[in-house]
């Protein structure tokens, strides 16, 4: 399979059309989808017209940057005219009226989108377990879970049914996933894609990124998805660099930390040893590794466990029955109208969220969780700032085990959480992170974190694609979806 | 359109003395118990666009027509700040002398209703933009008292839920949702339900003047929460308070609080206790009903809103605000009392609204030496003519040009005052200049010596018998001379005149 990038070169070159290579991936996603369950929906017809007036474009020599390159999205960006269901039956048959910023700029760049991509539900797990829609299958063993929350994404990265995918990283959404599945994933700095359109988990959490095979294809879609937007206040207004043109710098004296709290007693030993033969690799590169140690990020699991769902908790009052979304058959009154929609259509994890969020933000609790939190936040932030005067980027485990078999943590909400302990730190600081493969524990894939001070996103991607350059890891393929 | 609040006598802070209205129940004025008062007033802040998305604030538009997906709480959607409304904070703010926060926060104020969209509405908690100001209320015995307020915040309206004609159904219609508002927060330094309307009147005045809120009550610009307690007259702790929510007329805020602090009185007087609550007011009942209890009260979970940003303002932009300052209602009223020898409540009536000032200004400019008359005129005949019309200061019937032309007669004696007010409805009636009126009624003063002692040689020919009453010590019967003069030339001998020169030939 080819990668995005040689794909966007072809199109160009006229090698193949866009709907000659729509219609290829349309019959991979088809063929899959019993296997993965990876697309809550495939919008083939469109994707076939946009295809064709891609392909006019190209001819036309208008096309942009991704024109014809088929993508699909996580299934919380929303889509005009084609549902948007943020893995919930809250949404099952809510139709957004307009385009995410993300959306609608990846459209303007000419990729053409293939369909929404299964997720947890509106973006709470790590396993993607909790989509309403069902849970999407590893490629690698259906067995296992591909990670989550963008589980949908992920797989169907990994199995090749889009050259890249978007995804949304609130506490390792994007990252965990990528490392279970095998691929690459960046989370940018908060602030650096614009939120406007991406339903809300968790606000000062949340951040728009991109799946993919390589570093080099993520920088190429993370170009046109990034920059200002002025409808999102968060978002910043400073200029996008060029991600591509900065991958291929030469890491020779780049200064390279190790996070000591992350090699824990939770890591697990083999793939704490597939890190340390990428840190050498890196290395050999020229890099210079050395110790770096964040003592306060063995909080950030607690703190990012009161802030998240806080804002969740307030992020998800508007799903009331009252304008879109589920509403309960004949409501008796207001109160039962509020109860039984809510009731019916949240499932159990996103309950407990907006349940724990409604807890920490009540009168008496605010300042012994939200405010300590915050606090801790603060702490979280400083050691990163302090390492970052000591070093260019960060590097650690993703996840600390490759992935775990479908059902075996659902049970226990406290040790599924625990899957995001390496990953949550970067967004409490709002630090552009990602996870490059790195090699295999089992027989499943297992990543590399690389995390930057904020908008070196161009200094993350150059590292993994030199590292990626001088491995083979992201070029593995799932051997059913080969 | 029916008039707004510009019309005389409506936006100021001029003594009540105007029936009911005025009179303080005896038990609260006389008893052992003090009132105490603190309002917050909201005031829709005057801008085009909502303060969170592009959708127009017009009033009036059929239901939902001006929501947007940002005011309907559509997933995906983000708040973006009205820069408009801090402009119009930040003026609010220096005009009440406060401190305005270089660093301000927006809170989301959580809770469940059918037309609040996003089940939080975006408003300002911890970190208010206007802070600690004050405004000076002249009471009715015409000492001046200190208002105190303790803040002034940004947030937005909610929609409206809508009952009438919809069966068994609960209509949504969320075109005000979203629509920028000020919540200015008094301190609790009202003693009478006289002295939190001369309040709330003042504040009405300011946001006027500052053009930041048309002050349109029966709309719903402008609007308040009361809370009160009565306490033992002495006494420095508070009583339990209720808050009497979202009143809309000066009327109401003064019905509603006597009811209230009668209520509270009567109830702890045959031993009841006060319960911390919200009360809503009845106009059609005059009376408040209980709302919510303080334990069904809402836990709001208020949180900083990580969808904005703090809102950070620097000197240069307070400064460029401050600089685009109007004079101001105070510093107005001082200059009128100074610049034209107006008495403190002859200034302060003419400051109540910047168009009735800016109109007396007009007339007083064109009639330089009678400054005062143009004082009289404006708050006498023209006030009660627009007052029976229920027009604004600005109609189109009286402009200032022309009302000074009337007063030019006056002063250079052309007409007496007498005949001016008849010049005046004639003028109000067919919209003619006060001189093309003179001309064509004939109603020139007579100030010719001799035409004057002419007509007073027929009365007194005409009239032997009083002549000679009078002349016998029948003082009183000046008058009747003066009258009978006075008819036969329609009223129009100069008044002082013909004084001088009947008393002249009575005397003989």
């Amino acid at each position: 399979m080819n990668s995005l990038t040689q794909l966007a070169a072809g199109l160009r070159a006229k090698q193949f059309s866009s709907v000659e290579l729509v219609r290829a991936y349309l019959e991979r996603i088809e063929a899959s989808q019993p296997r993965l369950n990876a697309f809550i929906s495939v919008t083939a017809a469109q994707a076939l017209e946009a295809a064709a007036a891609a392909d006019r474009d190209i001819a036309a020599g208008r096309g942009g940057p991704l024109a014809g390159v088929p993508i699909g999205h996580k299934d919380l960006f929303c889509t005009a005219g084609v549902r948007t269901t943020c893995g919930s039956r809250m949404l099952e048959n809510f139709v957004s009226p307009y385009d995410a910023t993300v959306v609608a700029k990846l459209k303007a760049a000419g990729a053409v989108t293939l369909g929404k991509l299964n997720m947890d539900e509106f973006a709470m797990g790590s396993s993607n377990e909790t989509s309403h829609f069902g849970p999407v299958r590893n490629p690698w063993n259906t067995d296992f879970v591909p990670g989550g929350s963008s589980g949908g994404s992920a797989a169907a990265v990994a199995a090749r049914l889009v050259p890249a995918a978007t995804a949304t990283d609130t506490g390792g959404s994007i990252r965990q996933p990528a490392a279970l599945c095998g691929i690459t994933g960046v989370k940018p700095t908060y602030g650096r894609v614009s939120r406007y359109g991406m339903i809300a988990f968790a606000s000062s959490l949340d951040q728009g990124g991109v799946l993919a095979t390589s570093a080099e294809d993520a920088a190429l879609i993370l170009r046109e998805m990034a920059g200002f937007d002025p409808n999102d206040s968060t978002s910043v207004d400073a200029p996008v660099p060029d991600y591509v043109a900065a991958l291929d710098t030469p890491l020779a004296g780049v200064r390279i930390g190790l996070i000591k709290e992350f090699l824990d007693e939770g890591l697990d030993r083999e793939n704490e040893s597939r890190i340390r033969e990428a840190l050498a690799v890196l290395e050999r590169l020229g890099a210079t590794l050395r110790e770096v140690s964040l003592p306060n990020l063995p909080l950030s699991v607690p703190a990012y466990y009161v802030v998240a769902p806080a804002e969740c908790s307030s992020n998800l009052a508007r799903y009331d029955g009252v304008r879109f979304g589920h509403r309960c058959k004949d409501p008796r009154d207001l109160q039962d109208l509020y109860r039984r929609s809510r009731g019916e259509g949240f499932g159990a994890e996103v309950k407990r969220r907006i349940m724990t969020g409604t807890y920490v933000l009540s009168a008496g609790y605010y300042d012994a969780y939200y405010l300590k939190a915050q606090r801790v936040r603060q702490l979280i932030n400083a050691d990163f700032k302090r390492a970052f005067e000591e070093v260019d980027v960060l590097v650690g485990p993703t996840s600390p085990t490759a992935a775990f078999r479908i059902g075996a943590k659902t049970a226990d909400p406290i040790t599924m959480y625990l899957n995001d302990i390496y990953t949550i730190g970067a967004n409490l600081a709002g630090l552009p992170a990602l996870s490059a493969p790195c090699g295999f524990v089992g027989g499943l894939p297992v990543g590399l974190q690389i995390v930057g001070p904020h908008f070196a996103e161009a200094r993350i991607l150059n590292v993994a694609h030199r590292y990626q350059l001088e491995t083979d890891w992201h070029r593995k393929l799932p051997e059913r979806f080969a | 359109m029916t008039k707004s609040s510009g019309t005389i006598g409506d936006g100021g802070s001029r003594p009540e003395g105007r029936g009911a209205a005025g009179t303080e129940p005896r038990n609260a004025q006389e008893s052992s118990w003090e009132t105490v008062i603190g309002l917050e007033i909201h005031a829709q802040l005057a801008t085009r666009s909502k303060i969170f998305s592009g959708a127009s604030t017009a009033y009036g538009a059929p239901p939902n027509a001006q929501a947007s997906l940002i005011d309907l709480g559509f997933p995906g959607v983000l708040p973006v700040l009205n820069r408009e409304v801090v402009r119009m904070a930040v003026r609010f703010g220096l005009a009440i002398g406060a401190r305005i926060a270089r660093q301000s926060v927006f809170a989301r104020k959580n809770y469940f209703y059918p037309d609040l969209p996003k089940g939080y509405q975006i408003s300002q908690y911890e970190l208010p933009i206007v802070a600690q100001g004050a405004l000076d209320v002249v009471l009715d015995d015409g000492s001046i008292k200190r208002v105190g307020i303790t803040r002034a915040h940004l947030e937005e309206d909610a929609g409206k839920s809508l009952h009438e004609g919809l069966g068994a159904f609960t209509g949504i219609d969320l075109n005000r949702a979203g629509t920028p508002l000020i919540e200015i927060v008094s301190e609790p330094d009202m003693r009478s339900a006289k002295e939190a309307v001369a309040y709330m009147k003042k504040v009405h005045t300011l946001v006027r003047y500052l053009e930041i809120c048309d002050g349109n009550m029966q709309e719903g610009s402008f609007r308040c929460d009361a809370n009160v307690s009565v306490r033992p007259r002495g006494s420095d702790k508070f009583g339990t308070r209720a808050e009497i929510k979202n009143i809309n007329s000066f009327r109401f805020v003064e019905k509603a609080i006597q009811y209230e602090v009668a209520r509270q009185i009567e109830l702890i007087e045959s031993g009841g206790k006060v319960v911390q609550e919200t009360r809503l007011y009845d106009p059609d009942k005059g009376e408040t009903r209980s709302m919510r209890t303080k334990e069904e009260a809402n836990d709001y979970r208020y949180f900083p809103d990580p969808d904005l940003l703090p809102l950070a303002l620097d000197d240069a932009f307070i400064e460029e605000v401050r600089k685009d300052l109007p004079e101001l209602p105070d510093e107005k009223a001082a200059r009128f009392a100074t610049q034209y020898g107006l008495s403190a409540y002859d200034a302060g009536v003419l400051t109540a609204s910047r168009e009735l000032a800016d109109y007396y200004e007009e007339v007083a400019r064109a009639v330089p030496r009678e400054p005062k008359l143009a004082a009289n005129w404006v708050m006498g005949e023209l006030a009660a003519a627009l007052n029976k019309e229920n027009l604004d200061v600005g109609s189109e019937k009286m402009p200032a040009a022309r009302l000074a032309g009337l007063i030019a007669r006056i002063a250079d004696q052309t007409i007496s005052g007498k005949i001016a007010k008849e010049v005046f409805e004639a003028m109000w009636a067919g919209g003619d200049s006060a001189d093309a009126i003179i001309e064509s009624k004939g109603l020139r003063q007579i100030t010719d010596t001799g035409a004057i002692e002419r007509a007073i040689e027929e009365v007194m020919a005409k009239n032997p018998g009083q002549l000679a009453d009078y002349r016998a010590g029948k003082d009183k019967l000046f008058g009747f001379f003066v009258g009978q003069v006075m008819k036969a030339t329609q009223g129009k001998a100069n008044p002082a005149q013909l004084n001088e020169l009947l008393k002249k030939k009575l005397s003989g």
